[in-house]
């Protein structure tokens, strides 16, 4: 998609390692629905995926691992550079 | 860290907004705390995104005018922070915060105004933990503060005015829907037209909701609930089933394709922090099922604790904005030790029959629970079937306390908020007691998952006293 002159230059984030595009003042949930990425978390082990649900930061599932701490991608605001991992079953118990 | 203050506010929606404007305005010192970045809400939630030439919407005016008047006024705006325990102190209230960079902090106010709102319901179904099933009212916060739609393609499903809303504004945003199941029957809102010819404007816009629905030629299926999401890494399909005037399903669904799904089954006042505080809990289905009991200035049986807006009683924004500024001239009065301003004059409200109305639409039905089927996850942080909480339940467990010790249930990160509701109707339906017997489980500090390092970081093994050894 072809940007217009009005609209802000994209951010560059990194999620498990594959780098994505984001708009200045989305959240990390938004940026990686808009990339097609949904699924957030691996939760219980061969279990099914999970990701965001709730949008307000209150249900937890969209939780990443960002600058060491468990965060809601959903109250993640992007900044260029931004790096997360998603959580794995191993994380969870 | 730790301040104090006239007067602390905890929730920037409609509600907690006002009444911060209305203390502020006569001079008290106010603090007002959200967990979100900047005031609005849900409702008035800013949009977050800078995405030229999307246009203003009734919400966004509110919300900007309400952000305008709050940066003018005197009062201190405390944003990304949330609160994780409440306790009575000696001549006021001791909020316990955890602000921006999780860092703990706490806050004394001579009163506190709780201005919670709601959070949603959702019936727990078949498929609800797929990536891509949100629910209807965070679907509605995602568009509203990041400007993108859910999907590519989406179901949209739920009860009331909400689910049109959602769908109209998916279309507004460039997406598209597959259709809008409501469990609501035309006759439903034919039963709302004197209600809704009393307030023109709000009547208006529902009919271009319907009409911008209807022109994108997108199914409206009355009387529909979505009995089934399909998919394993995303959502790839959407099943929608007619269902009775109790909400339980009993046809043949159809099925949808769709990369998104956005489903609610009303919405639940958030009475954590009230009850913490010391307040009982009473089940009123009209008010939005387990409330709290605050007076129309927002005073409640504690002193220099109000509550007001939606975490009182569902009634919309327009009613939580007028509760919410008697609230605030209340706690001003109660400082001064000034007589309360006298009390609104009693005139037909015709904003809170509104919102009653619209609260009726969308309050759940009993029918739901047989969406829920034995091997559909209910407890989504700790993966529960409904076949394990009713091996409990029938073990023995008779409340929600029992069966969080037998299973685990609520007991994940998410504190139960998306999964106690359905369970306790569980036990209702499995024991045969009546609707709204069996309470939620008493909240417990800390209210939010709480990074330990938040708490402890000022802990030093060398501050620890040690005596000095005795002589030998």
């Amino acid at each position: 998609m072809s940007r217009t002159a009005d609209t802000p230059a994209p951010v560059r984030i990194t999620f498990d390692g594959r780098d994505y595009d984001a708009r200045p003042g989305e959240s990390l949930a938004a940026a990686l629905l808009r990339a097609g990425v949904p699924a957030t978390t691996q939760r219980h082990a061969p279990g099914p995926a999970r990701g965001a649900f709730c949008w307000m930061g209150w249900c937890q599932e969209c939780r990443v691992r960002h600058r060491g701490r468990w965060v809601e991608a959903c109250r993640l605001t992007v900044y260029d550079g931004l790096t997360a991992e998603a959580r794995r079953a191993a994380d969870v118990r | 860290m730790s301040a104090e203050t006239d007067i602390a506010v905890l929730g920037a929606g409609p509600a907690g907004g006002a009444a911060a404007l209305a203390a502020a305005a006569g001079g008290a010192r106010v603090v007002l705390i959200d967990e979100q970045a900047h005031p609005g809400g849900q409702v008035w939630r800013k949009k977050d995104v800078d995405l030229p030439g999307l246009a203003e919407t009734p919400e966004t005016c509110a919300g900007a005018r309400l952000r305008g008047d709050l940066e003018a006024s005197g009062a201190t705006f405390l944003g990304g922070t949330r609160l994780w325990h409440i306790e009575r102190v000696e001549g006021g209230w001791r909020l316990h915060l955890l602000t921006r960079g999780d860092r703990a902090e706490t806050l004394t106010a001579r009163a506190a105004i709780l201005a919670p709102g709601a959070r949603e319901f959702v019936q727990p179904f078949a498929g609800w933990t797929t990536p891509g099933v949100y629910g209807l009212a965070g679907a509605t916060a995602l568009m509203k503060s990041q400007g993108c739609p859910p999907g590519r393609r989406s179901v949209v499903a739920g009860g009331g005015p909400l689910a049109l809303f959602a769908a109209a504004e998916i279309l507004r945003l460039g997406g598209e829907v597959a259709a809008v199941a409501t469990p609501n029957g035309r006759g439903d809102w034919l039963r709302c037209a004197p209600i809704l010819a009393a307030n023109p404007a709000l009547a208006r816009r529902g009919a271009e909701l319907i009409a911008r629905i209807r022109r994108a030629g997108v199914p409206i299926l009355w009387r529909h609930v979505v009995t089934r999401a399909e998919g394993d890494r995303a959502l790839i399909r959407v099943h929608a089933a007619p269902c009775g005037a109790e909400w339980a399903p009993t046809g043949a669904a159809r099925a949808f394709d769709a990369d998104a799904l956005c489903v609610g089954h009303g919405l639940i006042p958030n009475v954590d922090v009230a009850v913490l505080a010391g307040l009982p809990r009473v089940y009123d289905a009209d008010r939005g099922g387990w409330v709290v009991e605050a007076g129309p200035d927002g005073r409640t049986a504690l002193e220099g604790l109000f509550l007001c807006g939606d975490g009182a009683a569902l009634r919309g924004a327009e009613t939580a904005a007028r509760a919410g500024a008697g609230t605030g001239q209340a706690a001003l009065a109660d400082l001064r030790g000034t007589p309360a301003p006298p009390p609104a004059p009693r005139r037909p409200d015709l904003r809170a029959r509104f919102g009653r109305a619209m609260t009726a639409l969308a309050r759940p039905r009993p029918g739901l629970l047989r969406l829920t089927r034995p091997n559909t996850v209910v407890c989504r942080c700790e993966s529960l079937t409904r076949a394990t909480l009713d091996a409990a339940i029938d073990a023995g467990a008779a409340g929600l306390d029992a069966l969080k010790s037998a299973t685990r249930c609520g007991m994940g990160p998410c504190g139960g908020r998306y999964c106690l509701t359905a369970a306790a109707r569980l036990i209702e339906d499995r024991t045969g007691a009546a609707e709204g017997t069996v309470p939620p489980p008493v909240p417990r500090p800390p209210l939010f998952p709480l990074p330990v390092a938040a708490v402890a970081a000022g802990f030093d093994y060398d501050d620890l006293p040690i005596p000095a050894p005795a002589p030998l």
